[in-house]
């Protein structure tokens, strides 16, 4: 199968994961949308990895979900304080600071 | 076929005996600065796992003090021993660069985290609680705000000593962010220095759900940016085969063709540039806070504890132009024609607003938010200039910037009232006549915003705006200056409150803080003063560091 593929593949869940982080209002749910685009970007790694014949993509895509892991607990921990404090994870309802 | 062969050979080649692979070869001495800010912060979270509870704030201040100071001096020496100039060299097996602005940003990066944890560790200008000396920073973060556990944490007197370990880890990311050479290491340092960073927002001992809002809003933003900019890696890397700098460079310039025709397709092709550039380049807009990505600046210089704001509003602006400075004259100086229209919009665009929004703000942290956009236009536009001037020139102007912000906000904490600081400008009315010192200071740090001469304000701008005419972009040096004319008034509109209206007898108090704060804000006048007054030695030094290593 043509490589290129998966970089369409790859593409359509970045803009899938991007319009979802615009459209969806619940903090957790946006926080997912950012997660399936990180996944994109590694599906793209690979991809190019296996089209250049070299390992640096698939070497980057682990670094990556290192970072995706890290970004998981700090992301979390906000999202669950501000949920405590407010009993809310809705992005609209954080509106404090309004012009 | 063949490029299912060669995968195939690598997987083969890995399977040889170890001894064939060669160890890789790192220069410990090169990367010193980076590695002693890291195990700072490594030592600073074991002493918040073992030292007792009650001398943890002595020790944590200790550790990131030395830490920071033994960082700058390392980078000193390594300026000292030629690295800066002719020593320049890649280290880390391409990883990591040690030249002249590397260099030049550490070490700014570094002075301003060690006045930044003076801001942090001030404890005299919240009231006591419970017989206890306060800092800006919640009891305990975890906690509900206003419930029980909080109120207990309180009681006990705990602080979060944490803030320290997680500045270090924040300036350890900032260490690496300009110097990175590969797009991996770019990636890896953006969110080591993002992620504490959210943390700290969260954090504020007043006013608890503004400031955990602005982390959440930090966070969401931060965390979708850094996905565009991974993103663009991922066709950068599909376009040349290779993150590191100078390989890219090479087959954007041409020098470099593709090994295997069956590759033609994909290496070189220019909408993977492109849109991997342009992807990339929004991942670090938004760091410095540039229009269209500036929406996030306001909310959370506003919302997080101000001395994390400080910190936040200089050393990040000056890590992530090093690396878009390095990342448009290092890997894409041959896509030039491509970029500087572009980075000329942007520029335009971040003065312009953020000069006119700032003059319709009503608090002191969000004008200040706004200001910043500002600087960055006016910065952008030493960028755009694409000579060895505009390196230099914006080295400078991030050195003299990052002190003014940094002073400019330990003010703001010193003016409080019963709810905490007071940020309202309104309640600012007649500060000079109460407290002419303070309102004084103020001043100052305003005039350098506005760029007036005798301040290293104007110093900057007249560097930046030099480079960017001499580089034929003179349309932009207008623009950049009618929008300096703009943001003066809105500066001159504070003085004058503070000046000439009658204080309200409700107003604010203003706090004798500690000679913590003290001294941050003293370096702060200091440094403004001496490179607005002797700025040539200091220009020079800027000069002489103002190339890259390829």
């Amino acid at each position: 199968m043509n490589p290129v593929n998966y970089l369409f593949l790859s593409a359509l869940l970045f803009t899938i994961g991007a319009a979802g982080v615009l459209i969806r209002r619940n903090a957790i749910v946006v926080f997912m949308c950012v997660e399936l685009m990180l996944n994109a970007c590694n599906l793209a790694f690979v991809t190019f990895s296996r089209m250049h014949g070299n390992l640096d993509g698939q070497i980057i895509a682990f670094f990556t979900m290192v970072v995706a892991a890290a970004e998981v607990v700090v992301g979390l921990a906000i999202i669950v304080t501000v949920y405590r404090s407010r009993h809310s994870a809705s992005v609209d309802d954080a509106s404090l600071m309004k012009l | 076929m063949s490029t299912m062969n060669t995968v195939h050979s690598l997987w083969t080649m890995a399977a040889e005996p170890a001894g064939k692979i060669d160890s890789p070869h790192i220069e410990y001495a090169q990367l010193s600065p980076t590695l002693i800010v890291l195990g700072a912060a490594i030592i600073g979270v074991l002493a918040e796992a073992f030292v007792p509870r009650k001398s943890r704030y002595a020790v944590q201040i200790g550790i990131a003090l030395l830490g920071f100071a033994a960082a700058f001096a390392a980078v000193i020496a390594l300026a000292a021993g030629g690295h800066a100039k002719e020593e320049a060299q890649i280290a880390a097996m391409g990883a990591i660069a040690v030249d002249g602005p590397a260099l030049f940003l550490q070490g700014t990066i570094l002075l301003v985290a060690l006045v930044a944890v003076f801001t942090f560790a001030e404890r005299r200008l919240d009231p006591q609680e419970h017989g206890k000396h306060v800092d800006s920073f919640a009891a305990q973060g975890s906690a509900v705000p206003g419930g029980p556990a909080e109120q207990a944490a309180v009681k006990a007197g705990f602080t979060t000593t944490e803030v320290f370990p997680l500045l270090a880890f924040a300036v350890g990311g900032m260490l690496i962010f300009p110097a990175a050479n590969d797009l991996l290491t770019l990636f890896i340092a953006l969110e080591v220095f993002s992620l504490p960073l959210y943390v700290l927002c969260a954090l504020a001992r007043r006013k608890r759900l503004m400031s955990q809002e602005a982390a959440v809003k930090y966070f969401l933003l931060g965390a979708f940016s850094s996905a565009f900019f991974l993103f663009g890696v991922a066709l950068l890397y599909g376009y040349a085969g290779t993150v590191s700098y100078a390989g890219i460079a090479e087959v954007v310039e041409g020098t470099r063709q593709a090994s295997d025709p069956a590759l033609a397709q994909t290496m070189g092709n220019d909408a993977l540039l492109l849109i991997g550039g342009a992807m990339l380049l929004m991942g670090l807009l938004f760091k410095v806070g540039a229009v269209p990505f500036h929406q996030w600046t306001p909310d959370v210089y506003q919302g997080a504890p101000t001395p994390v704001t400080g910190f936040m509003a200089a050393a990040t602006k000056v890590a992530a132009f090093g690396a878009l400075l390095r990342l448009l004259y290092v890997v894409l100086p041959g896509l030039r024609w491509d970029w500087r229209p572009v980075m000329w919009g942007v520029a335009i665009a971040t003065m312009v607003i953020g000069a006119i929004l700032a003059v319709t703000q009503t608090d002191v942290k969000r004008l200040l938010a706004y200001s910043s956009v500002a600087h960055a236009g006016f910065i952008l536009a030493g960028v755009t200039a694409a000579t060895p001037d505009g390196i230099s020139s914006v080295l400078f102007y991030l050195a003299a910037y990052s002190f003014v912000t940094l002073g400019a906000f330990a003010v703001v904490t010193l003016v409080r009232d019963a709810g905490g600081e007071a940020t309202h400008l309104s309640k600012w009315a007649g500060l000079g006549r109460r407290s002419p010192l303070v309102a004084a200071v103020f001043a100052v740090f305003l005039l350098a915003f506005a760029g007036i001469p005798l301040t290293s304000g104007f110093a900057g701008k007249f560097a930046v705006f030099k480079a960017a005419a001499e580089g034929g972009a003179t349309p932009l040096v207008v623009i950049g200056v009618i929008s300096s004319a703009i943001a003066a008034f809105f500066y001159v509109r504070v003085i004058v409150l503070m000046f000439f209206s009658e204080p309200k007898p409700e107003g604010p108090s203003v706090v004798i803080p500690s000679v913590l704060t003290s001294t941050a804000i003293a370096v702060g006048v200091a440094v403004t003063l001496v490179l607005g007054l002797a700025p040539q030695y200091f220009l020079d030094l800027a000069g002489d560091a103002g190339v890259f290593v390829r």
